[in-house]
């Protein structure tokens, strides 16, 4: 115990140091964001600039806007719909056990580790065929289809939780499958619902591949918007900033208000539940 | 598990309800399956499907605009394993994996355990810890890039120092020994990679090692104490071997996204001078969506979903089996 009293200041030291590197990034986005453009300066990059000067914002909010909105036009129907898939197959693969269902429910775990790369040929040439590709439905699919295996298993989880004894009194007053999940089940999974809204939510907007192989120009997310920033030459590092900034707001965001539902979420992507 | 039926006094309508509960729950089953049955559909065409597909395109001669599927057997994995950028990109993401794991294991769990000693201010310190994991590979890759420019960022502090390592444009590689094409060691310019990922995932390895030593009761803590175990010893000899099952699920979680890694090097350097920071997923990327080499970029697809299999596969199987038995 004394070993440990010994030692408080020197652990608050080691953590106080630490967060301060692990915030670094953030002062680098949010003083460059703010410089002029003539104090964006190599040697300079550490210092506080000498006057606010928000064009950078300005002038990154007019190049990103519009895939900022498609990536909202992307990320809310795919989080609705993937969060719903997951309920309904979590529910299934809970309470409606067959033979076979356990099996089942692994081979679709797979689809969740897979590198993506080894599916991206074969879906570029299927969106193509039915007409999705580059565009935001083709991506709304993609992210529904390929967060099935994620979502049902943060949902199947939630489930096992719900008493067998609940859904048996319900048959016995004569609910039904549709009733059960409607009346039951999703009442009792809010929270469960929030955690998947906000897994998907985050995933999906800072997806990348996808974006970046199935969208050309002006169908693309923002993600692949700032990478196109970045990559380009004459663009400034201070609107490289603010873009960075503004394409990583509505997940820190979330994070900021909801950020215990997003560990829970993490949490819960470990298979285990 | 399944529906006991409940055994009431009054005989005939029990039996009643019995033959229409049956039917009830045949019927029900029947939807359940129903409405199981498209995600069923779509993992089979979207995942297993399609990689069978790759696969096939893999041994095909489709390295052009125009598809040619005329089977070429392994030619295209055998022209990886000369490749020099293929064997540059193996040798990058072994040495990014093992550093990359490493470090985020070990920096997780010993902040885990600072973070364990009912301190003040610990939600303040987990939640700086954690947000990274909030944000885009592309986002990381980004301000990284500008933090880690040999001519600006930390170097401008370090020239004090006399130091000025060149990050990701570093060509040499430690403890290089020539093998064949390529020079097999650690390259410099991947530690810049790893530094920036450590950033990002490091809230992982500590979200997961904090709720396993939530988990773990005091009184065993205090057993070993009592015990005359110094406080070293507890974490060494009691804590870390029960937090054994956690370190395999993050070892397995990063490693998988390790292998498959494409957006934080893209967006942050790129493949590299001499392929120094190149990893598969980026040559696949380039090679297939870029350079029209379908069937090479199948090729590197097929080799990077079997080394991931490899270990999600018995992790798959092993963490399923020890739970189909609960609830």
């Amino acid at each position: 115990m004394a070993l440990r009293r010994l030692s408080k200041p020197m652990l608050y030291l080691i953590l106080i140091v630490l967060c301060l590197l692990f915030l670094m990034p953030v002062y680098v986005i949010l003083v460059t964001s703010v410089k002029p453009l003539d104090q964006v300066t190599l040697s300079d990059m550490w210092k506080l600039p000498t006057a606010l000067d928000f064009s950078s914002y300005q002038v990154a909010f007019e190049k990103l806007a519009p895939n900022f909105l498609n990536s909202l036009y992307l990320v809310i129907p795919a989080t609705f719909l993937s969060a719903l898939l997951g309920a309904l197959n979590g529910y299934v693969l809970s309470k409606w056990r067959f033979k076979g269902s356990e099996i089942l429910f692994t081979a679709i775990l797979f689809g969740m580790f897979i590198p993506y790369q080894s599916i991206l040929i074969p879906l570029i040439q299927f969106l193509r065929n039915i007409g999705l590709y580059n565009t935001i439905p083709g991506l709304i699919l993609v992210h529904v289809v390929y967060g099935i295996p994620i979502t049902t298993l943060m949902f199947r989880n939630f489930y096992a939780n719900i008493p067998f004894s609940m859904i048996e009194s319900a048959k016995i007053d004569g609910a039904g499958f549709l009733r059960i999940f409607y009346y039951i089940m999703i009442p009792l999974s809010l929270s469960g619902f929030v955690v998947v809204a906000i897994w998907q939510f985050t995933n999906i907007w800072n997806e990348f591949l996808f974006a970046v192989t199935i969208t050309t120009s002006d169908q693309q997310p923002i993600m692949v918007a700032l990478q196109n920033l970045s990559g380009s030459q004459i663009v400034q590092w201070n609107v490289q900033m603010a873009g960075a900034l503004l394409a990583a707001l509505p997940t820190l965001l979330v994070y900021i208000f909801l950020g215990k539902y997003f560990v829970k979420g993490l949490l819960a992507g470990s298979v285990k539940g | 598990m399944d529906s006991p039926i409940v055994v009431e006094s009054n005989a005939s309508p029990v039996i009643k309800t019995k033959l229409k509960r049956k039917k009830r729950f045949s019927m029900d089953f029947t939807l359940a399956l129903l409405f199981l049955l498209p995600s069923v559909i779509l993992i089979a065409i979207f995942v297993y499907g399609f990689i069978g597909w790759t696969g096939y395109v893999s041994l095909s001669n489709w390295n052009t605009l125009v598809p040619d599927f005329s089977f070429v057997g392994l030619k295209n994995f055998l022209f990886l394993f000369h490749d020099f950028r293929f064997l540059s990109d193996v040798r990058n993401t072994v040495v990014f994996t093992i550093l990359f794991i490493g470090i985020v294991l070990i920096l997780g769990l010993v902040l885990s355990i600072f973070l364990d000693q009912k301190i003040r201010g610990e939600a303040i310190f987990r939640n700086i810890l954690f947000f990274p994991m909030a944000l885009s590979f592309v986002v990381t890759g980004v301000v990284w890039q500008w933090i880690l420019n040999p001519s600006t960022g930390v170097n401008l502090f370090l020239k004090k120092f006399g130091i000025e390592p060149l990050w990701y444009t570093d060509t040499h590689i430690l403890a290089g020994v020539k093998l064949g094409q390529i020079e097999v060691g650690a390259p410099v310019a991947i530690i810049a990679v790893v530094i920036a990922a450590v950033w990002q995932m490091t809230g992982f390895s500590l979200a997961m090692y904090l709720a396993g030593l939530r988990g773990i009761s005091d009184e065993l803590k205090e057993a070993a104490r009592m015990d005359g175990a110094t406080e070293f010893q507890v974490y060494w000899k009691v804590i870390i071997p029960l937090l054994r099952p956690i370190t395999v699920s993050v070892i397995i979680i990063m490693a998988h996204i390790s292998l498959k890694i494409f957006d934080l090097i893209y967006s942050m350097t790129g493949p590299g001078a001499n392929f120094v920071t190149d990893v598969p997923g980026v040559y696949m990327f380039e090679t297939t969506f870029r350079g029209n080499f379908y069937a090479n970029g199948a090729a590197i697809a097929i080799i990077m979903l079997l080394t991931v299999a490899i270990f999600i596969v018995p992790y798959l199987i092993i963490s399923r089996r020890g739970d189909s038995s609960g609830s």
